[in-house]
């Protein structure tokens, strides 16, 4: 099952994998142990003649057991969350780049900074569906939306926002691999909400030069 | 004692209504409801199945001709080809038809009237003429949600979560009247559901029979109180909700717009209400699963006690898990981590359960009925639903697999699964709500169809979900990334057609067995329960004299007894010699 993730290119991303992976097993070895003792049981307690059930209301002992290690193993694994959640979430490092994304039915306005290096200056540069950015910096997107509610996803970075009207939420991801990397939106958005797509180029230090230098003129 | 009861139900049966219309459209009896809530659902689910079919046939095989569907006149269609605005109303309604007008009536509507009354060794529910009111005004319900499709602009289309601002104002959907009447069915329905767990609450805490103390109570009967509770307190919430959605849309306020109003809080009230809708949907196939298992495994339940402490756990913890559908909203981080352990915690009674379950096949003298059969599905799809939302309750794994087909895959493990609890209470009831037996072989035909197709639908799902398949996309071939999921959608729709075709012999069955079944004894699975005390069908009053309780439901196999069955209201020993 788990080799249909797409590969991983971003900082925080292994680590979002690795309690994926996590959860798989545990919960594999869950279901293969509840599954093999309900067929067992299906079979050595089918009617026979001659043998009646047992009759028991239950066992204290056992049902304490069944209680407290799902209990134990389910908390363990908030805490184990908690960390990485709070890494991606609430400590941003700070921005080495910066661009604003807008969600609009159904495209994404980009904003690049200039020459300059800030946003809603005069030479920012603004495309359509692509964010340009460079490779191993850290990079913060302010999200944001137009109309109604649209989901920043890049499958590859594992990186998922939604861009509510009204506000201005804060992204960041470092890509560790250049390369292209689509961008669709994940929340329903109209009719046109399938195929709402963007890409995302990682650039090397090199090629970014060379994108900020073609669109200068472009602001 | 019982003659006082019998010249109560003479008294009772004089008024009993013999006409066409009162006996069968305005009835007052609560099995009549309780059936006429069971055929509503079972028709709105062949409505809602067909809509799911549309789906995936333009999933497999993106914008071509849907065989057979040539005629739709446009903009629904275009020459039998679904475009991407039709195609966001049949996911929109087929989610709400399938929890709103076929899970809630059926195990609800259907199961509470018919089961709660006569399970308890009462007459009828305490407000007869409110029961006949709550179905009627489901009724209307229905009718106005299937008059959406009908409207200029179509049915609803912005999901059945109905996010806004996507649904708050008609410029964004371009649907206008379709998503008014869908608001303004579902206010309705509330209504129905509000008046109904009213009267089940009532019913329950007033009308028990003697010695039915709460410890005897069925876990049918036990999920079903749970469950109206939940409904009173859920109810409210969505319909305040819907009601400032409607004048947002109607009258420009701005509740949830961000002029002036706020997007994120519809998300909260709508899941707010959302969660514990969840369990009002799951509950009663809880209930009804563990009273299935019990009967057939000729055992008592493992831990009764457990079982019904877990389901109240269950509903008081479903109140402060809204947010886990939220982690990547925009929601502050930090309640990210206060749902993420709340949601962690509400796993352990649904755990619970699942071994309880386990623990009553442990050592019984197994049956396999068709009833048990469906039952075993039920828990074996339970087991991967509840496994699969560890996933997503994860709040960092929920970044990448939130609004994917793993959640898709879930969803339909828990919710859809509760149609093999549905399928298990339809069986091992009909001889009591019919008077007549169904086919014990195609039952099991129609059990290993819908059992394996359902796995073969659903799981690769979760495959998709872990390579980024959205949901709610009309084309997945617009994706590069996506694309070698071609073959997989396929194979999915294939199945999904299959497991369509499987409910056939259900259908078959069904009707066969309500005109030509063999006639049903008064109790055909040698059950404790008080139902199977009273003739098949019951007559109106149920029971000709009132039942006396003097143990729990699940005494089967009782050493001492000859039998392998002991029936709540059957006297032993001393009790014997006073009780008749």
């Amino acid at each position: 099952m788990m080799s249909w993730l797409p590969e991983n290119v971003s900082t925080y991303g292994g680590q979002i994998d690795y309690l994926f992976y996590l959860i798989y097993y545990i919960t594999a070895a869950a279901l293969i142990l509840v599954t093999v003792l309900m067929v067992a049981f299906l079979i050595m307690y089918r009617q026979r003649e001659g043998r009646k059930a047992v009759y028991s209301h239950g066992n204290t002992a056992l049902e304490v057991t069944w209680t407290v290690v799902p209990a134990v193993i389910l908390i363990m694994l908030s805490f184990m969350s908690i960390s990485t959640w709070g890494e991606i979430k609430i400590y941003a490092p700070p921005a080495e780049y910066e661009v604003r994304v807008v969600g609009k039915q159904f495209n994404w306005d980009v904003f690049h900074p200039g020459p300059d290096g800030k946003l809603d200056t005069e030479d920012d540069i603004k495309i359509e569906n692509e964010v340009h950015v460079p490779v191993d910096k850290v990079v913060h997107v302010q999200l944001q939306a137009s109309d109604v509610i649209h989901s920043f996803f890049v499958p590859s970075f594992r990186v998922k926002q939604d861009a509510v009207p009204g506000r201005d939420i804060l992204v960041w991801f470092e890509v560790t691999k250049p390369g292209q990397y689509e961008l669709p939106c994940a929340e329903l958005c109209g009719f046109g909400h399938s195929g709402m797509l963007g890409w995302v180029f990682v650039h090397t230090p090199e090629d970014f030069e060379k994108f900020l230098k073609e669109n200068q003129d472009q602001g | 004692m019982s003659e006082a009861a019998a010249s109560a139900h003479a008294d009772h049966g004089a008024h009993e209504p013999a006409g066409f219309w009162s006996h069968y459209v305005f009835s007052t009896d609560h099995k009549m409801i309780g059936r006429q809530f069971l055929f509503l659902g079972l028709f709105m689910l062949i409505i809602g199945g067909i809509l799911a079919m549309l789906i995936r046939w333009q999933l497999a095989w993106p914008e071509t001709e849907v065989p057979g569907l040539g005629w739709v006149p446009e903009p629904t269609m275009y020459e039998g080809i679904i475009p991407p605005s039709t195609y966001n109303m049949l996911f929109t309604m087929h989610a709400t038809i399938m929890i709103f007008f076929v899970v809630m009536p059926i195990m609800v509507g259907g199961f509470g009237n018919f089961l709660i009354p006569i399970m308890i060794g009462a007459k009828d529910m305490a407000f007869p003429l409110l029961n006949m009111l709550s179905f009627w005004v489901g009724a209307v319900a229905g009718v106005l949600m299937i008059a959406s499709f009908f409207v200029v602009g179509g049915a609803a289309s912005g999901g059945w979560t109905s996010y806004t601002p996507l649904t708050g104002a008609a410029v964004y959907t371009g649907v206008n009247w379709g998503i008014n009447l869908w608001v303004l069915s579902l206010f309705v329905l509330a209504f129905s559901s509000l008046m109904g767990s009213i009267n089940y609450i009532t019913t329950l805490i007033n009308m028990r029979a003697p010695g039915m103390t709460y410890f005897r109570l069925p876990l049918s009967i036990w999920s079903l109180f749970i469950t109206a509770i939940l409904l009173l307190l859920a109810l409210p919430v969505l319909t305040a909700a819907l009601g400032m959605l409607f004048f947002d849309r109607v009258f420009a306020t701005n509740f949830f717009l961000p002029a002036g109003g706020m997007p994120l809080l519809w998300q909260h009230l709508f899941w707010f209400f959302g969660h514990p809708e969840v369990y009002i949907l799951v509950l009663p196939a809880m209930g009804v699963t563990s009273d299935v298992l019990s009967v057939f495994s000729r055992k008592p339940i493992f831990g009764y006690r457990a079982m019904a402490y877990s389901m109240i756990a269950l509903a008081f913890l479903s109140w402060i898990v809204w947010g886990h559908h939220m982690f990547v909203s925009g929601m502050n981080p930090l309640l990210g981590t206060a749902f993420m352990l709340t949601t962690m915690v509400i796993a352990v009674p649904s755990a619970i359960k699942t071994f309880n379950w386990l623990g009553t096949l442990w050592g019984g003298s197994i049956r396999f009925t068709v009833p048990l059969l469906f039952a075993i599905g039920f828990v074996s799809n339970f087991v991967i639903g509840g496994l699969s939302g560890i996933f997503m309750a994860s709040t960092p794994v929920d970044i990448f697999i939130h609004d994917t087909y793993f959640i898709v895959a879930h969803f339909h493990y828990v919710v859809a699964g509760i149609i093999f609890a549905m399928f298990a209470a339809i069986y091992f009831w009909f001889p009591k709500m019919f008077g007549r037996m169904t086919s014990h072989t195609w039952g099991v035909v129609h059990f290993i169809g819908t059992y394996v197709f359902f796995n073969l639908t659903f799981f690769p799902m979760h495959f998709l979900g872990v390579g980024g398949h959205m949901r709610r996309i009309y084309n997945p071939m617009q994706y590069e990334y996506l694309e070698q999921f071609g073959d997989m959608n396929v194979f999915i729709t294939i199945s999904a057609f299959c497991l369509g075709l499987s409910q056939i012999p259900f259908v078959v069955n069904f009707i066969w067995s309500l005109f030509a079944g063999e006639k049903a004894p008064e109790n055909p699975w040698e059950a404790n329960t008080l139902e199977w005390s009273a003739p098949s069908p019951p007559p109106h009053g149920n029971f000709a004299t009132q039942p006396q309780v003097y143990r729990g439901p699940y005494e089967y196999s009782v050493p001492g007894v000859e039998e392998d069955w002991l029936p709540q209201d059957r006297p032993l020993g001393a009790a014997a010699a006073t009780g008749h």
